[in-house]
């Protein structure tokens, strides 16, 4: 098979760009078409480009992105199992399509957002951002998305709005690890007003110029490059503005290991392991982690005259 | 059951034979290549790229995970030879026993070498402040005497008696391997949980047979001639 890398000498013509139907409907067509079909349905998953335009970022780092493969075959996401390739086996039910965010809570227009609507909502952007895992883990990811703040923005938040709370997809028919009580499901998560407005603060739609596959957390995910990556809440049904500090499902689950704010921090160690290094993956040796994940110039005021061991 | 007028004679002497000293030399072998099959697929993985996005965890995990598995194959061989009677099967032990050193070695350098890559600073600050890693290094220390002495000239310097007393802490190192594992994971248990239910089947079983025996012992004194009753325990 033929396969046509993308570049400047060979520019993609508007005419060989699958409609948006077809792409998504490529896999039920496959499935309905049993083998025989693949044949014919291959060809229309090339040159699919969800995005129109992708703005570069003054935010984005130069270091090397990690392979493509490896950021989409290797996940932590409990949903759909505990191993890191439990998400990409067990996605295959997941619809992302219809999908709907419903924002509310202490704002002037609370709304229900198509996905297709929250796409041409703000110009994407491609943000490379450093993602730190609790775990001792590391990867440059190339994201597509736009800053939450544009989103929170069209709701217009109250002045009593103070947290921002997040809540991921829990659909037992499609999500076989919610059978297991890991966490307590659905999975949320928690912002305060001020870390959700931060411009680095992204909502992902994308990844590597594609739409986001169900294992990072299609249709869409939020993206807090300074914070541990389970912050990062998949597949976001529900955006609540809040006057209290929401509950979130790693602080439930164990409050002395995961706290509120899991800001990256070299200094303050998990009860069970380091937390000063780092393997950034597809690397041998280990690297220092730095505080904020080596955001601290943009965020560091944010916890200005906070005791950082106290709220970890 | 049956009453103590005939008393249950040795099951050695009538058993079947087991099998000759050659086909115990071909069972050992093909032991041999079976405990090295894992190594031998993660070395291919390894070669080829295709341990997934982070092999040295991988690499880790599997070993640790082979350790924990050879070691309760190891502690299975005595219930298992009570419960078939196949005696023979102790003459494979020794060689399951040392696969455990084996990969409990390769697990211990793959976190000296591969994770922490020599420093010993971060190392030595591990094993005091992490308890998993503290269990898991306690284990492997409590493993050395057990390799060390695991030939027959061990048996004969220390006396049998002496030798068993001290291969018996590899039931506190299964629960420190257990716990290691335990403690390691971040949230959802359920392969510890396994490992830890099956090691306590294997020494459960232990301890029941133990009991038995003390009541078996005890059983003669407390009821007079004639009356008393044995339990004959499969063998």
């Amino acid at each position: 098979m033929l396969i046509r890398i993308q570049d400047d000498a060979h520019p993609i013509v508007p005419s060989e760009i699958t409609s948006e139907s077809l792409y998504r409907g490529r896999r039920d067509f496959i499935r309905a078409a049993g083998l025989g079909g693949i044949a014919f349905a291959a060809p229309a998953a090339f040159g699919a480009a969800p995005f129109s335009s992708i703005q570069k970022s003054p935010f984005s780092t130069d270091e090397k992105p990690t392979p493509q493969n490896s950021i989409i075959s290797y996940n932590n996401y409990y949903e759909f199992g505990t191993s890191k390739d439990d998400p990409a086996r067990n996605v295959g039910r997941f619809k992302t399509r219809p999908w709907t965010v419903r924002v509310e809570g202490l704002c002037a227009k609370p709304r229900t957002f198509a996905i297709d609507d929250l796409l041409k909502l703000a110009p994407i952007e491609e943000r490379i951002y450093r993602m730190r895992c609790v775990e001792g883990w590391s990867m440059v990811i190339p994201w597509n998305g736009f800053p939450l703040a544009s989103l929170l923005k069209q709701v217009e938040p109250l002045g009593s709005a103070k947290f921002v709370e997040f809540t991921s997809a829990a659909d037992r028919a499609s999500m076989p690890g919610l059978a297991l009580p890991v966490l307590d499901w659905p999975y949320t998560e928690g912002l305060r007003l001020d870390e959700a407005m931060h411009p680095l603060t992204l909502l992902a739609l994308g990844l590597y110029g594609e739409e986001l596959l169900a294992q990072n957390g299609a249709p869409l995910r939020l993206v807090v490059p300074w914070k541990y990556g389970f912050k990062g809440a998949k597949s976001l049904v529900r955006i609540r503005l809040t006057d209290k500090q929401p509950g979130t499902a790693w602080n439930k689950a164990a409050p002395n290991e995961y706290g509120f704010y899991s800001n990256v921090n070299p200094e303050v160690d998990h009860p069970r392991w380091s937390q000063a290094s780092e393997r950034r993956l597809g690397e041998f040796g280990k690297r220092k982690t730095l505080p904020f994940n080596g955001y601290a110039e943009q965020v560091a005021k944010l916890y200005d005259g906070m005791d950082l061991r106290k709220f970890y | 059951m049956q009453t103590a007028t005939r008393r249950p004679t040795a099951p050695a002497r009538n058993a079947p034979r087991g099998p000759s000293n050659a086909q115990i030399t071909l069972a050992k072998l093909a032991l041999f290549v079976l405990c090295l099959l894992p190594l031998g697929w993660y070395l291919n993985g390894l070669w080829h790229d295709q341990l997934g996005a982070n092999p040295i965890e991988a690499i880790t995990r599997a070993s640790g995970e082979w350790t924990l598995r050879l070691l309760l194959a190891t502690l299975a061989v005595t219930p298992l030879r009570r419960l078939t009677g196949w005696h023979w099967l102790i003459r494979l032990r020794r060689m399951l026993g040392l696969f455990v050193f084996f990969y409990a070695s390769l697990h211990l350098a793959t976190y000296v070498w591969l994770d922490q890559f020599f420093d010993w600073a971060a190392i030595a600050k591990d094993i005091v402040k992490r308890p998993f890693i503290t269990i898991g290094f306690a284990a492997f220390v409590l493993l050395v005497p057990l390799a060390a002495t695991s030939c027959n000239f061990a048996i004969r310097r220390l006396g049998g008696r002496r030798w068993q007393a001290l291969h018996r802490s590899v039931y506190a190192i299964g629960v420190l391997a257990v716990l290691h594992f335990w403690w390691l994971v971040k949230r959802d248990v359920t392969e510890p949980l396994i490992y830890g239910l099956i090691l306590a089947l294997l020494l459960g079983a232990r301890a029941w047979w133990r009991e038995q025996e003390r009541r078996r012992q005890l059983a003669p004194r407390a009821a007079p001639l004639g009356k008393r009753i044995i339990p004959i325990v499969q063998r």
